[in-house]
């Protein structure tokens, strides 16, 4: 497990428009040799199917580390979300500039309220 | 027999009996290891679990400074989302994964680091490019302070959680399936092992009683041999035995 968790250097990410942004101009983006994108950018016109696939292509890559996604398109995927019970890549539920956080819906701390019985 | 429960299929001998209370000295030293692990680790997850709460909500906070800078830059220089998403070819923002260990269990650690120039030397050169600077650092700040850390948080807790339910459930076989079935085992053993003594016990004493009863036959046929011959050396006081007379004999019937 560890030689697997050397390899991993990247943040993904999924979100609107400007949380992308301002990510990507943190440095976060990168183009890897096939021409695949660690980030995807969703507004209102990009398909279910799209992001669906996207944040399993990114589950799957050996070299992310974390995958930061906006809170509201989680939400559109949160089954997928849920499912996803493994340490890597760390999923990250972060909030978006129109969507506002709220704990209540975030993935590991349903978690945690689960086993706590809260 | 006390082999009501489940035990483990072993000959009743006394070297068995040494071996499986061995086997249950190990398993009790075992299971309060093991007890004592998964309570270390629970007392940790619970840590955890209160920084992720703590940190997520900061998180809020700090991403919202960070999109008013984005909010403000777009305000001065224009749309910048394109020339930014087109930049992005080579990450400069990259996390490296250390180690750390907890009773035994490596918990991942995620440290970002700067590799390579600034891709976007650039971008808001025309206008606002102060702007630009300063929304690339509140962003910067944001995912190096929070989301690096709450990320290594919360693999930390997947992980963890993990951990903890096959200690427990380890503690938990050891208690309730391997101590009883090593218990039943030594009962078992002690009872065959009783079982046998009596065994033996019972056979001496059948031995024994019947050497003694050999014994007394045999002695009794020396007393009489003696009594015979003292007989015969003596003055003839003594029971004359008829030797030619039919006493001990039975009578032939024909």
């Amino acid at each position: 497990m560890a030689a697997q968790q050397k390899d991993r250097n990247f943040l993904a990410i999924i979100g609107d428009e400007d949380s992308v942004t301002g990510l990507l101009l943190a440095g976060i983006g990168h183009v890897n040799s096939q021409q695949k994108k660690n980030f995807l950018v969703v507004d209102a016109k990009t398909p279910l199917s799209k992001i669906e696939e996207t944040f399993l292509e990114f589950t799957k890559r050996k070299d992310v580390a974390i995958i930061l996604i906006n809170q509201h398109i989680a939400d559109l995927i949160r089954p997928l979300v849920d499912d996803h019970d493994q340490a890597f890549p760390t999923v990250l539920e972060i909030p978006s500039k129109d969507h506002p956080y709220d704990p209540e819906k975030d993935s590991v701390l349903r978690r945690v309220q689960r086993i706590f019985g809260e | 027999m006390s082999g009501a429960g489940p035990r483990i299929s072993i000959f009743p001998t006394r070297m068995a009996l040494t071996t499986m209370k061995s086997k249950l000295k190990g398993a009790q030293t075992g299971h309060s290891l093991l007890k004592r692990k998964s309570e270390a680790l629970t007392k940790r997850f619970r840590d955890i679990v209160q920084k992720i709460a703590e940190a997520k909500r900061e998180m809020g906070k700090m991403m919202q400074t960070a999109f008013f800078s984005l909010a403000e830059v777009n305000y001065i220089a224009g749309d910048i989302s394109y020339p930014v998403q087109e930049n992005a070819k080579n990450a400069q923002l990259r996390v490296r994964t250390k180690q750390e260990n907890v009773s035994g269990v490596m918990l991942p650690v995620f440290e970002s680091y700067m590799e390579g120039g600034n891709a976007f030397e650039l971008t808001g050169l025309g206008r606002g490019g102060q702007q630009v600077q300063k929304c690339k650092e509140n962003f910067i700040k944001a995912v190096v302070e929070m989301l690096v850390k709450i990320a290594s948080l919360q693999a930390d807790f997947v992980i963890l959680d993990e951990v903890i339910k096959v200690t427990n459930r380890r503690v938990n076989a050891i208690e309730h399936v391997i101590i009883p079935r090593i218990e039943n085992t030594i009962k078992y053993i002690i009872s065959e092992l009783d079982e046998q003594d009596r065994e033996e016990f019972f056979r001496l004493k059948k031995v024994q009683g019947k050497k003694k009863k050999d014994q007394a036959i045999a002695d009794k046929e020396k007393e009489d041999l003696e009594a015979l011959e003292q007989d015969d050396d003596g003055d003839g006081t003594g029971r004359t035995v008829d030797i030619l007379g039919d006493a001990d004999d039975e009578d032939i019937i024909f």
